[in-house]
């Protein structure tokens, strides 16, 4: 339902404006997570378990506790216990409570066992050598496949809820089905049907900044928590529960963020630290190495996948059918409902079903990371679709536009699609440049779609205007992409007053109402309508005051170009009454003038995206080459062009090195062989060529100015489009993540007998 | 944890002879710290040799070979034009290391006796013929590169030896080297293969040549069957089809998070045939 204020005509939005913490970034005057020092502060460690599964049977940590520099030490039992355990994710606090400070058992390598408060960072992490823990080691599992196998030990019994049918086993937690028509009719009619399965390896989102925080909590009950998060009311009230205290008594601010994408959504280390300087009565400052974020935060899931299309000879799909399992570590919460239901998401389909399973092995608790799930299925479902062309001698853009879904089409997981851009950016596809270059020889081109659902969320705004006629504005979503510079234009259109006149700020959780987490794409959808609303309900206070001036109604005033005007000639001929003639006495007039908003916006709007990729591959080493890629990408309106331009880059980028060289490596005895960034290849800047973009502006009805979330789309067709490119240069179906040069050379070898 | 920066490796070695615990010396430091940060290795003696005069000179000897110094970066290499010039193989290797900071402090010295298997200048040095003076409780003396890793992270000095000196021999004429590496991405990675060469040309026939793998063994090999297969030839097919079958053959890699053993042995011929073209063509003045 489009609403009847929707704007198309702009001042402010889709201008590039320097971005407002741009100076402080680059000065390095902006503090993250690591940057805040406190008086009588100490550092916390954490100790982790070496074994991927085993039960704590002792731990002593008497040595520890004896030494001078020790002020504290921690283990479950300084938790709540009033943390109640249930199935699935009804119990995510438990999960969250369990993940952060083991329990019984300690079920992944990595898991954290105790902590330790010292008064230096060397000294805590001496002391952790200090503790002397008993293991029982466990028989362990890493591997999605072999963790739903009948003999593979189980991680937690009771864990499964009530989605999952009977028979399968323990480890299985979630299950999702859905899905219209007969696919087995569709099967039937189909001139070509293309089965294959495929795999991926769990990828870590890989922020440049390591967790960190610094907390203070008293016996009072009453605590500071400042850490880097992609939403600080989430880290405020799971602390809170884990650590049985009320929620409004631990106030949280957010620092600024060194990249999170998904990754800080959840705590980790603030509910130890919190619990540490309790026991110390000293404020505690935890910062994680690189190595204790690859091993004991995100990743994202791994997945196995069987995939089924049949398709007609001229390129029409018949049906289409996907079992999607993902791996999401030793808790519940692998989105394999999200990889089932975005997989298809593209298409316009008669008979579709699709099948994901939520699977538990020994690895860390999975984390979200852009579009969590989509990325895998997308990889599994555009390869068959890309094997199919081939087979059939058809066009890949062709074939998807034959089957695009449109406005009024019948989503695969079930709702009836309104006002989308899925084929626009195929159309610009097909006339971009790149759809139309030649390609050298060992080259091969690869396309892709891909589906993101886009989230609204719990979102509250405030407005507050100055005696000078500036603004500050109080959004509680922390700026992950450049969103500060997004809220301010979007006032600044409302207002009326100049981008630079308004200053945004990520409140802390004792000076907004709650927020939702910066997470599915929300924020410049949710916290801009909800900015947007906050500046229309000043400017509504605005007009008042002109009315109370000129002596007219309120309603014969409105606001054009950052004054008050009157409506029309019959409300009397007054001069334009600019805002900072308004405010600039406002405390005598009625008193200080601010603006509100707060609402769980529903019409976040679905966002779909196509992306080209040119790749050439050595045919005597395997190793890849990414030589061109365009990203195609439907923003609804681009609010600041040079950020959402940002975040397709970025998930491109993100895509590269998850298709080529990202991977989680795990030995035998069930350790992360690579928890660093020299074996845990990211690609690095020389690794990317000039990423193209191309925005497409198909405007969400649900947003004042039409905005949709770009945020996590572009991380969907990177695996799959890269996929093609590769196993079209070489000749030879790439089925499983990442291709790195031994898997391509291998397959070579294979082709070629 | 005890520092010293002592003023002769004399000093150096006497300071290393007498103590009982874990001592590391301190040249770049890019290895040495990185592992105290990490918690892999917290020496208890820090003996750091750049105070000492002369570790950052590069300086041509009087027959045409070069002494560097052991404290001689890798930027202090790639900027100096004749060194380049002559042994553009050990250059490109030792360049090829880290990023431009790391390149502002890794030396040579210090990829070798950090004992990888995957050191990037080691293969360059090995075939270059590359020795060092070493100074010890009982004097000096020389040993070729080739002799000192004798496993990973292990070396042949003794306790109390510290290395003085690089010595690279002079390149004479019609030489030419080069080092090639196979790494997934495009630069700060480890060599999953390494392959350094040198070799020397008369008219178009190989005259002499020295063939070193890297990364495909517990140390960094010398391979003589690699310097056979190709000297006597002017770099034919056949003679690139046949030093690629040394190379492999020679290969005793493991399975690990950064190859498996197919990839490194059948990679290990890719190289050397790539690196031999060049060195070959750099030996006939055709590249630099
Ligand atoms: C980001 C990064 C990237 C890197 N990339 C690469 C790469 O691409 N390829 C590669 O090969 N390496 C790489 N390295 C490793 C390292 O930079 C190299 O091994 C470097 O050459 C080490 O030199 P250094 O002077 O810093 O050694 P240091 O760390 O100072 O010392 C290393 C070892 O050598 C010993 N040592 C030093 N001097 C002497 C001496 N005179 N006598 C006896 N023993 C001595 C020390 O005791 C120590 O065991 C990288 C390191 C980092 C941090």
């Amino acid at each position: 339902m489009a609403l009847d204020d929707q704007k198309s005509v702009f001042k402010f939005v889709g201008t590039r404006p320097d971005r407002p913490d741009g100076l402080d970034k680059v000065t390095g005057r902006a503090k993250f997570g690591a940057d805040v020092s406190a008086a009588g502060m100490l550092h916390g460690a954490i100790l982790r378990s070496p074994h991927a599964h085993a039960r704590i049977v002792k731990i002593d940590a008497s040595k520890a506790q004896a030494h001078p520099d020790v002020k504290a030490v921690v283990t479950r039992a300084d938790f709540s216990d009033k943390v109640p355990f249930k199935p699935g994710l009804a119990g995510e606090f438990w999960n969250v409570l369990e993940n952060v400070m083991a329990g019984d058992k300690a079920l992944y390598d990595g898991h954290a066992v105790a902590a330790v408060a010292a008064t230096s960072a060397l000294a805590a992490r001496d002391a952790l050598k200090l503790i002397e823990v008993d293991y029982e080691v466990l028989p362990h599992v890493t591997d999605v496949d072999k963790a739903m196998a009948a003999d593979a030990p189980v991680i937690r019994e009771g864990a499964a809820d009530y989605s999952v049918p009977e028979g399968l086993h323990p480890n299985v937690v979630r299950y999702h089905e859905s899905g219209h028509g007969d696919v087995e009719a569709g099967f039937g009619e189909a001139d070509l049907v293309v089965e294959d399965s495929f795999t991926t390896e769990a990828t870590h989102q890989g922020y440049i900044e390591p967790h960190a925080c610094l907390a203070q909590l008293g016996a009072d009950g009453k605590g500071e928590l400042w850490c880097t998060t992609q939403g600080h009311w989430i880290a405020q009230k799971t602390c809170a529960a884990l650590l049985g205290i009320e929620t409004a008594q631990l106030r949280v601010t957010a620092s600024e963020i060194g990249g999170g994408f998904g990754g800080k959504t959840t705590v980790f280390i603030e509910p130890v630290a919190l619990a540490l300087s309790r026991k110390a009565n000293r404020p505690v400052k935890i910062v994680m190495s690189r190595s204790e974020v690859f091993r004991a935060t995100g990743p994202t899931s791994s997945a196995s996948m069987d995939v089924k299309i049949g398709m007609k000879k001229d390129g029409s799909i018949t049906a289409a059918q996907g079992i999607f399992r993902l791996q999401g570590g030793a808790f519940p919460g692998a989105p394999g409902d999200m990889t089932a239901m975005c997989a298809f998401a593209p298409y316009n389909l008669t008979n579709v079903r699709q099948v994901g399973y939520d699977v538990m092995a020994n690895r860390p608790k999975q984390a979200a990371y852009r579009a969590p799930g989509a990325p895998m299925g997308a990889f599994a479902v555009e390869s068959v679709l890309d094997e199919l062309c081939n087979q059939l001698g058809l066009d890949p853009v062709e074939v998807r536009l034959k089957n695009a879904a449109h406005d009024g089409s019948k989503a695969s997981y079930g709702p009836t699609y309104d006002q989308i851009g899925l084929v626009k950016t195929l159309e610009e596809a097909k006339a971009h440049p790149h759809y139309a270059a030649p390609l050298k020889p060992g080259q091969g081109r690869g396309i892709s779609c891909g589906f993101w659902f886009n989230h609204g969320g719990e979102t509250s705004v405030s407005l507050a205007l100055s005696e000078d006629g500036s603004a500050q504005l109080m959004v509680g979503t922390p700026d992950i992409g450049g969103s500060r510079a997004s809220m301010a234009l979007m006032a600044a259109e409302v207002l009326g007053i100049p981008y630079e006149n308004i200053r945004v700020t990520v409140a802390d959780t004792a000076t907004l109402g709650y927020n939702d987490v910066s997470h599915g794409s929300r924020v410049t959808y949710a916290s801009g309508l909800a900015t947007i609303k906050a500046a229309r309900h000043a400017v509504e206070r605005l007009c008042a005051r002109a009315a109370a001036k000129w002596g007219i109604p309120e309603d014969a005033v409105k606001w054009e170009d950052g004054c008050a005007v009157p409506s029309g000639p019959n409300a009397g001929d007054f001069d334009p009454l600019p805002l900072a003639d308004i405010t600039a006495n406002m405390g005598a007039t009625g008193g200080p003038i601010s603006g509100h908003f707060e609402a769980t916006p529903e019409g976040a709007g679905v966002s779909f995206g196509t992306h080209i990729v040119d790749a050439e591959v050595d045919p005597e080493t395997g190793k890849t080459a990414i030589t061109r890629y365009t990203v195609i990408q439907d923003a609804g309106k681009a609010i600041h062009p040079a950020y959402v331009e940002g975040q397709y880059q970025g998930g491109a980028a993100q895509g590269i090195g998850w298709a080529l060289n990202e991977e989680y490596i795990y030995g035998e005895d069930g350790r992360l062989q690579n928890s660093i960034f020299l074996d845990y290849r990211i690609p690095v800047a020389s690794d990317l060529p000039m990423i193209d973009t191309v925005i497409v502006e198909v405007p969400n009805p649900g947003h004042p100015f039409g905005v949709r979330g770009v945020g996590e789309t572009g991380i969907v067709p990177p695996l799959a489009a890269i996929a093609n490119a590769v196993s079209n240069a070489a000749g030879v179906r790439m089925r499983d993540l990442p291709m790195s040069p031994p898997r391509i050379l291998a397959a070579l070898k294979a082709r070629d007998g | 944890m005890d520092y010293h920066s002592p003023a002769s490796f004399t000093e150096a070695s006497a300071l290393a002879a007498a103590t009982t615990g874990v001592t590391r010396f301190l040249a770049g430091g890019t290895d040495v710290l990185v592992q105290l940060r990490s918690d892999m290795v917290t020496p208890d003696l820090l003996i750091d040799i750049k105070k000492i005069d002369g570790v950052s000179d590069i300086t041509r000897t009087s027959d045409g070979g070069w002494t560097l110094g052991v404290a001689v970066t890798g930027a202090e290499m790639s900027e100096h034009g004749e060194l380049g010039r002559d042994w553009p193989g050990i250059v490109e290797a030792m360049d090829l290391i880290g990023s431009t900071q790391v390149q502002g402090r890794a030396t040579l010295v210090g990829n070798l006796c950090n004992g990888s298997p995957a050191a990037d200048s080691v293969p360059a040095m090995i075939a270059a013929g590359v020795t060092v003076s070493v100074t010890g409780p009982d004097g000096e003396r020389t040993v070729p590169v080739k002799d000192i890793p004798t496993g990973p992270g292990r070396t042949s000095l003794a306790k109390g030896e510290v290395i003085s000196a690089v010595n690279i021999p002079p390149r004479g004429p019609n030489g030419g080297d080069a080092y090639l590496r196979f790494i997934p991405r495009t630069e700060m990675d480890i060599a999953v293969v390494g392959c350094g060469i040198s070799l020397r040309v008369d008219g178009d026939t190989v005259s002499e040549a020295r063939v070193s793998l890297g990364a495909v063994a517990p140390t960094v090999l010398l391979v003589e069957e690699c310097a056979k297969a190709i000297i006597g030839t002017a770099l034919d097919d056949a003679a690139l089809d046949a030093l690629a079958a040394a190379a492999s053959a020679a290969c005793n890699p493991i399975d690990d998070k950064r190859g498996t053993i197919a990839f490194r042995t059948e990679v290990a011929g890719v190289l050397a045939k790539r690196a031999a073209k060049i060195a070959y063509a750099r030996a006939k003045g055709e590249q630099a």
